[in-house]
């Protein structure tokens, strides 16, 4: 099959996939709607009930997940072709808790950009992400060869430590009700009740999401190597800087919509790359309609597990993605 | 120093550990800037040649390669093309029947679907030559590529050095490149080479035609070694067979 041919069978296969997840998840909660009656547009809107949970109380939060779902996963592919280690995702390298601790400070303090009251959460997290990925960048150039897996588990560990040091640090100077709410998002919680956060974290989702479509095939190269990709023609330093740039954005714009969801930069991709082959021209979209699909699905078990009590999702990604991290690692060695 | 790659030269570098040879090559893949000095290919600086344009004209083939994720071989083969696209462009039929020419010229082509990781160190060196053969073609004679090779037989055990000298000597005699290739092992150099460098502590110690340059005074001063050189008819080349040490004192 050429390449193309793959492209397109995995976008259109994980892209049903996603649709049928983002679409059936609305329907799932404490009251039961029917998914024909909700799209039934000769009903006037307002005396429309199930279309009002469908399109108001539900979809935002469905595709909250989706779009976290997608950035946290093709942020992992692009972590792990750039640091030429499978294990590498934007939870396990810390620039998740990077991003929340810029997330929380924006929160806790109520920063905003200073126009029309948007929100600065979106853009702290990125900064917050830039910020630790720049530590791990600074780690991977004293390895020209990439960075070894001790390396990179040890740097994760350290900066979630300190990341996760100075996050306690901000909660203890908020107050209780704060505290609590913010404690709840750290768990990575999709409780999303408007549109509002997604359409301020999209252009950063669409300009990363832009950038991973150009390094799909500096990404093919550089897990040659390093040297091996320069003499094949490709600007090494530059490539690399992008993809750091583009999967701190990617990452800053997840976790600002629903703080540090844990694994799925792991989990997903692994899973596509058993799939698909490990060419990041298929691997990438697959992953972004995979990685949809698949924290939609996680949101649905988190909200009905225990109804009508709520677990937050990253609870629920983690109690899957630990388990698969440690059957990975234990594999490779 | 000084020397030069003739069209469809066959030129081996020698040199014990630390004597520059794999600067030499990064210098003449331009991965590496001289701190003095040029280095031109068909006059023009290669500083001023842009990335892509000069990785098209020239491959390097290292000591090892490890993949970081599973690819099958064809698709490595289609890396070699990534200089000959654009941006976004994807290979086409073209692109693919090249790397299938190349897979079948070092011999490769039925591991195409076979993943790199799964192949002997032979079978993965003909298929990143095969990369590299992707990457410099369509090469005519007018600007025909160049292959880098640095010590491409180092990790090899001994039939598969076999193996990579013959198809090295196959794609000499078929195709109108020019091969470079550093090796610590003087027989695989003896026997492919036209010309030999021989550097030592980052200078030119001999450089000239093979069996010119390789002597028993040249072999003891580059390393300090007793050898015997003999033309063995068996293998069709001189052989180097080394004796002993000579002690530091004793070199001359």
């Amino acid at each position: 099959m050429t390449v193309r041919r793959r492209i397109a069978v995995a976008t259109a296969g994980f892209g049903a996939l996603a649709v049928a997840a983002i679409t059936l998840a609305p329907l799932v909660g404490s009251t039961s709607i029917d998914l024909r009656r909700a799209l039934d547009w000769s009903v006037p809107f307002a005396d429309n009930v199930d279309a009002q949970i469908f399109f108001v109380a539900r979809l935002p939060r469905t595709l909250a997940g989706a779009l976290v779902g997608a950035s946290l996963a093709t942020a992992g592919v692009v972590f792990q072709g750039l640091l030429r280690n499978p294990l590498a995702t934007p939870f396990t390298l810390g620039v998740s808790s990077g991003a929340a601790l810029g997330a929380m400070l924006a929160i806790t303090f109520d920063w905003t950009l200073g126009i029309a009251g948007i929100s600065a959460v979106p853009a702290a997290a990125f900064a917050g992400a830039a910020c630790a990925v720049t530590i791990v960048y600074a780690l991977a150039r004293a390895h020209r060869r990439g960075l070894s897996t001790d390396i990179l588990l040890l740097a994760g560990v350290t900066l979630n430590a300190f990341f996760s040091a100075l996050i306690l640090c901000v909660q203890y100077f908020a107050d209780f009700a704060d505290a609590y709410r913010t404690l709840r998002w750290l768990m990575g919680d999709l409780d999303v009740s408007s549109y509002q956060p997604i359409i301020t974290s999209l252009p950063l989702v669409i300009v990363s999401f832009f950038v991973f479509a150009w390094l799909a095939r500096p990404l093919n190269l550089l897990s040659l190597g390093v040297d091996s990709a320069e003499t094949r023609g490709l600007a090494v330093t530059y490539a690399q800087r992008s993809a750091f740039f583009s999967a701190s954005l990617a990452t800053g714009a997840a976790v600002s919509i629903g703080g540090p969801v844990g694994f799925i930069g792991i989990i997903v991709p692994h899973l596509v790359r058993l799939i698909v082959g490990s060419d990041h021209r298929v691997v990438l979209p697959a992953s972004a309609l995979f990685g949809a699909a698949f924290l939609v699905g996680c949101d649905v078990l988190a909200r009905t597990l225990i109804a009508p009590v709520e677990i937050p999702v990253g609870v629920i990604t983690a109690l899957i993605g630990g388990p698969f991290f440690l059957w990975l690692l234990v594999r490779r060695t | 120093m000084s020397f030069e790659v003739p069209a469809r030269g066959f030129v081996g570098i020698l040199g014990p550990n630390g004597s520059g040879k794999t600067t030499l090559l990064r210098l003449l893949a331009g991965t590496r800037q001289p701190s003095g000095g040029h280095v031109t290919l068909d006059g023009v600086e290669l500083s001023r040649l842009a990335r892509a344009a000069l990785a098209r004209r020239m491959a390097v083939v290292p000591q090892e390669t490890h993949l970081a994720f599973d690819f099958t071989a064809l698709e490595v083969v289609l890396m070699g093309r990534y200089p000959h696209l654009s941006a976004f462009e994807i290979e086409g039929p073209r692109d693919l029947a090249m790397a299938r020419a190349a897979l079948a010229a070092t011999g490769t082509a039925a591991l195409e679907d076979r993943l790199f990781a799964t192949l002997s160190g032979g079978e993965k060196q003909r298929v990143v030559i095969a990369a590299a053969l992707a990457q410099i073609s369509p090469g005519s004679d007018r600007d025909a590529g160049i292959l880098l090779l640095d010590e491409p037989t180092a990790a090899l055990d001994l039939a598969y050095q076999l193996e990579v000298a013959a198809l090295l000597r196959d794609l000499q005699q078929r195709t109108p490149i020019a091969i470079v290739v550093s090796t610590h092992d003087l027989n695989f150099a003896a026997g492919l080479c036209r010309t030999l460098v021989l550097l030592k502590d980052g200078l030119v110690l001999a450089a000239g035609p093979t069996d010119e340059v390789l002597t028993k005074a040249n072999i003891r001063a580059l390393y300090g070694v007793e050898a015997e050189i003999q033309s063995h008819g068996g293998a069709g080349h001189l052989v180097v067979v080394p004796i002993r040490r000579v002690p530091p004192e004793a070199r001359g």
